[in-house]
């Protein structure tokens, strides 16, 4: 086995997915069998070879530095779920005794 | 009385300019197929009824010009669209309304072209199906019964059933090209960066590439011109000249191959194609041979690990890009009753908001991300796709272009792949290699197995647009276009 119910859960929660017992127990089963696929990539000598991470080789792309219009309050605001006063509204951040 | 709707796009674009059509009889009768089919079809996920006649009365009113002007365009739900509804088929972003328009839109708008509105695509362009749709898959107008392909299978399937004669696509592992072959269109992925990302939904964005699908290959060329080009708003674009693409598949469709080599990749010989595409792939092979074209047979022993290092690639890119929908600045927030705390509310949120594909990809991505993983995986998958790189520049010193099947099988019955992952990512197989290297490759249509379309690509090197126009228009030339049945 390449990767674990409880490994699942755990990648699960750092991804802020709320999934369910029964979404663990589909989801574990099917990633086992793509991890084991996708291990493959490790049959490769690949030791001295570099990365690619990008098929453009193009480094540092600046644009001139002249002021550009960009969105106005109100519409970085139009789809928020909630907004009040020109923010985004969010659910608390810090637990009720901190 | 000539039905628009079978018309191509260069046929529109002329006949709107000399005036013997109007655009708003265009975009009306485009409108009215869409009324007609799309029930059955469920290419769209919007219509943009008045949008589209409002686009066309400008046209008409001689407001807007360009080298489309008046002829209708369909858009994948994936490209954000200012003031029309972008999901990229997502419950997450149900409603969303963008506040801009990509720089591809705005494109299309300068080039005068009318959009109709946003198509079905699996969930976050994740599948090849259109099943991984949240708002119910896309039917294949060959066979209803049967998948369009994906994730673009909306735009494909739009094209087929004569709702639209122009579709956007967005390719980041076959998206463009398998819809195309599966659906009897063409669809072309350019090169990496040779098509603005900015206002693309990201997937992949090492991968992800917008570029065009028609009936036609000169309206696929048309299409990229309008398209293609180097944007300042995305720092991958290529500060270069557009190759001549729509020139190229005008040259191609002369018929004439003299001089051209075809690259015949050793490896993919073997490798699970259904025995119809595989006998319509080299039918189509003896075709452009017979139009002066040679084939050399080349070694790519990388290949055969793409579509590993792109499901190690693509899911850890998207797991860090779609972080992003955390039900605070857009879409659905889920479970804020007052007491829940933001991480809790983003969890819901996440959960009910991802369809199945995406939450694997999500976890997929994160674990190959993880440290004490990172090495094994996504940094071996970054060197493999060096040496598939390489591959590809090897062949390249020998050939123009590469030609395979587009896709390993015909369009299959809906149902028959999502209970098991993998089986669904084999339809990539044979696109996944060109998105890794980054260069362009076109699926054009090449005949028939079991009644059904299939796919030939054609794929050339980075920049080198222009080659696989030629040779896709040549192979059309010599098999003509597929004419679906009527739905």
């Amino acid at each position: 086995m390449a990767i674990s119910r409880e490994e699942v859960a755990h990648l699960a929660r750092l991804s802020r997915l709320a999934v369910t017992e029964q979404e663990l127990d589909q989801f574990a089963g099917q990633l086992d069998v793509i991890l084991q696929s996708v291990a493959r990539v490790g049959e490769v000598a690949a030791d001295d070879i570099p990365p690619t991470s990008h098929s453009v080789p193009l480094t540092n792309v600046y644009r001139d530095d002249v002021p550009q219009p960009c969105l106005t309050q109100e519409e970085a605001l139009s789809g928020a779920p909630d907004a009040f006063e020109g923010r985004f509204r969010v659910p608390r951040i810090l637990d009720e005794e901190a | 009385m000539t039905d628009l709707t079978r018309l191509t796009a260069a046929d529109l674009a002329a006949k709107i300019k000399s005036k013997e059509v109007s655009a708003v009889e265009v975009a009306q009768a485009h409108l009215d197929r869409i009324e007609a089919v799309d029930e059955r079809v469920h290419a769209f996920l919007y219509v943009d009824r008045s949008g589209a006649l409002e686009a066309a009365a400008r046209v008409d009113k001689g407001e807007v010009t360009g080298p489309l002007a008046g002829v209708p365009v369909a858009v994948k739900d994936i490209v954000a669209t200012k003031g029309v509804p972008t999901t990229a088929a997502s419950r997450i972003l149900d409603g969303w309304r963008p506040p801009y328009s990509a720089t591809i839109v705005e494109r299309l708008q300068a080039a005068g072209t009318v959009m109709l509105g946003k198509t079905n695509m699996d969930e976050f362009a994740m599948g090849s199906s259109t099943e991984y749709s949240a708002y119910g898959p896309t039917n294949n107008p060959w066979d209803l019964g049967r998948i369009p392909g994906g994730s673009g299978g909306g735009s494909a399937a739009a094209l087929a059933a004569y709702e639209a004669p122009l579709a956007i696509g967005t390719d980041t592992g076959g998206s463009i090209r398998q819809p195309g072959a599966v659906t009897g269109t063409v669809g072309a992925k350019p090169t990496y960066g040779g098509t603005s990302r900015y206002g693309l939904i990201a997937f992949s964005s090492s991968l992800d590439t917008p570029g065009p699908c028609a009936r036609t290959v000169e309206d696929a060329a048309l299409l990229h011109a309008v398209i293609a080009g180097h944007d300042p708003r995305d720092s991958t674009s290529i500060p270069e000249p557009v190759p001549d693409v729509v020139g190229a598949a005008r040259l191609g469709a002369t018929g004439d191959l003299t001089g051209v080599k075809l690259g015949l990749v050793k490896e993919f010989a073997g490798d699970g194609s259904e025995p119809g595409v595989a006998a319509a792939f080299r039918e189509s092979l003896e075709a452009l041979v017979k139009l002066g074209a040679e084939v050399v047979e080349v070694s790519c022993p990388h290949f055969e690990y793409a579509l590993p290092a792109y499901y190690l690639i693509a899911p850890s890119e998207c797991s860090s890009n779609l972080a992003r929908f955390d039900g605070v600045r857009y879409g659905l927030r889920v479970g804020d009753d007052g007491n829940r705390s933001l991480e809790e509310v983003m969890s819901l949120t996440r959960d009910e908001g991802f369809g199945p594909e995406v939450k694997r990809r999500i976890i997929l991505g994160t674990y190959a991300l993880s440290s004490g993983y990172y090495d094994a995986y996504y940094g071996q998958a970054q060197k493999v796709r060096t040496l598939i790189t390489r591959d590809f520049q090897k062949a390249f010193e020998r050939v123009d272009v590469l030609v395979s099947p587009t896709t390993p099988f015909v369009a299959f019955p809906f149902g028959s792949r999502t209970s098991d992952p993998y089986q669904m990512y084999l339809a990539d197989l044979f696109t996944i290699p060109t998105n890794l290297y980054g260069g362009p490759a076109i699926s054009v249509p090449c005949g028939l197995a079991e009644g059904l379309p299939v796919g030939f690509q054609v794929m050339a090197p980075t920049m080198a647009d222009d080659r696989m126009y030629r040779v896709a228009a040549a192979l059309e030339s010599a098999v003509g276009t597929l004419t679906p049945p009527a739905l």
